[in-house]
């Protein structure tokens, strides 16, 4: 009977959950496009999650591309096919790694940081302090952040493409005696419109689903402290699965006619 | 258009439940117009909970509510937001943003609700800060920086900024010393009385209740068990108002204690 009751109580948590997440997101997709609109806290937010990523993000690609390129090397190397070193580096990073590190990195260091932030604002009543001073909490805390995020995601990972490109280049003429002229040649060359916009793409969505996820656990974020330390949890993991899931169905979609 | 006799604010039969917990179970209450009244109850007797309800940041399960004769209770959105502009709030904490100066808590509302211009606006704040005791160096200051009194203050400008026409004040004594209670129980008669303001306090400070109410409601299990003016408090008859007015363990109100 208990057993029963366990489950049961499971799956109505779940598809409550799944119902609060999808009012929350049409709440806030829909906050998008009616006014007012909070220009001041978007370019906020802006630097917060996209300026103040880049050190992290970009360290992250750079020791990323130069991996990248030693272990191709090391694989290609065994079929004579050194010369493609660079072109698959550039392949790898800006198609998968690129968006997929960033997206890791900033779901760690963001989404975290938004859902403490609007977690304490939730526990101490903030939010409710807002509704009584006839301000939508969504189009204020919530819109802001999704907006900047979907907007710097792109503009994050179109460095880290660059710095991780540039790793490869780094390692693959220091440490495996590559001509830099000729890697560079052969990078150029190799590149694609799709294997950047692609990248962008999902980089888009990637920052759509972090800047959601911290929302989103840190508006239902209860209690005091502890509460606020599960919303924390509970964003950066489920940002960083829903990427993972997302980057594979988006790499099926917009792969699926070559 | 609303008459002088309608009330300010009334709920009717309103229910909310948590669960299995039932909070409020069929509750009615009239605000007068221009009156200042207090409802007392122990933690967790759903005081909270009902003004929230008035406010729309809890959605009752049943019941109506009504804000100047007009029926408020399933509203949403920008009619919401046009009901609000009627009322301001003290909470418990104060909760102010910490992300913004002091001059700006107190200017929120009349910068994002009213849309008065920010340099304007700022004015008006300092000018609030000064009708709860605070200077105009504070405003600039992070809330951080306050003590749990000024915090209290800068909360209660923030709740007259917009000049409401009610004023709801949640526990606005917990939390502070003695002298600091009384400073904010006579800030809160004051300006009620300068705004003109109708006032909806919650607490368990008697020592405040009778300072600051014309009338008291005592809200227990989820209902008003009684209600008159404050000068009969202490005759009330009722014995539930009684054990709680005087603060005893003994009584018809039985604690959940578990030794």
């Amino acid at each position: 009977m208990n057993v029963f009751a366990a489950i049961g109580r499971v799956v109505l948590n779940f598809f409550s959950q799944t119902g609060r997440l999808t009012v929350f997101t049409a709440d806030a997709v829909s906050g998008v496009v009616r006014p007012p609109v909070y220009w001041n806290l978007i370019v906020q937010q802006m630097i917060r999650i996209g300026f103040f990523s880049l050190p992290v993000v970009g360290l992250t690609a750079f020791f990323t591309g130069g991996v990248l390129a030693l272990q191709i090397y090391n694989g290609a190397s065994r079929y004579g096919a050194e010369t493609f070193v660079p072109v698959v580096v550039l392949v790898g990073i800006t198609r998968e790694l690129g968006p997929v590190i960033a997206g890791l990195m900033v779901a760690g260091r963001v989404a975290a940081a938004i859902a403490a932030e609007i977690g304490t604002m939730r526990v101490t009543e903030q939010i409710d302090a807002l509704t009584t001073l006839s301000t939508n909490p969504i189009k204020y805390l919530v819109v802001p952040r999704i907006v900047a995020a979907v907007i710097s995601m792109p503009i994050l990972v179109a460095i880290a493409d660059s710095i991780g490109v540039f790793g490869g280049y780094v390692a693959s003429t220091e440490a495996l005696g590559f001509n830099g002229a000729i890697y560079l040649n052969n990078t150029v060359n190799g590149v694609t419109y799709d294997d950047v916009s692609s990248g962008l793409i999902k980089a888009a969505v990637f920052g759509f689903i972090i800047a959601l996820m911290g929302c989103y656990n840190g508006f239902h974020s209860k209690g005091g402290a502890q509460g606020v330390g599960s919303a924390t949890t509970n964003a950066v993991v489920s940002a960083s699965i829903l990427i993972l899931a997302a980057n594979y169905i988006l790499t099926s979609v917009i792969f699926s006619h070559g | 258009m609303a008459s002088d006799l309608t009330p300010k604010v009334e709920l009717r039969g309103v229910r909310k439940r948590f669960g299995s917990k039932v909070v409020l179970d069929g509750l009615d209450l009239t605000l007068g117009r221009g009156e200042s009244l207090v409802v007392i109850g122990g933690s967790g007797t759903g005081k909270s909970v009902m003004i929230k309800c008035v406010l729309g940041i809890l959605k009752p399960d049943a019941g109506q509510i009504f804000v100047d004769g007009t029926e408020v209770t399933r509203l949403r959105g920008g009619a919401r937001e046009a009901v609000l502009r009627k009322f301001g709030m003290l909470f418990q904490g104060a909760a102010l943003f910490d992300s913004l100066p002091v001059w700006e808590n107190v200017a929120f509302g009349l910068i994002q609700g009213h849309g008065v211009p920010r340099r304007k606006a700022k004015d008006i704040a300092v000018e609030k800060l000064g009708k709860v005791g605070l200077g105009p160096e504070v405003a600039m200051l992070s809330p951080a920086e306050l003590s749990g009194g000024m915090q209290k203050r800068v909360g209660l400008a923030r709740a007259i900024a917009a000049n409401p026409e009610i004023i709801f004040f949640d526990e606005p004594t917990t939390g502070l010393d003695p002298i600091m209670a009384d400073v904010i129980n006579d800030l809160i008669v004051a300006t009620v009385k300068d705004v003109g303001a109708t006032a909806l306090s919650i607490t368990h400070d008697m020592v405040s209740s009778r300072k600051i109410s014309d009338r008291i409601a005592m809200l227990y299990q989820g209902k008003i068990i009684w209600q008159g003016p404050t000068s009969e408090i202490d005759n009330s008859g009722n014995a539930y108002v009684d054990q709680f007015i005087h603060g005893r363990a003994e009584g018809p109100i039985k604690m959940e204690v578990r030794r």
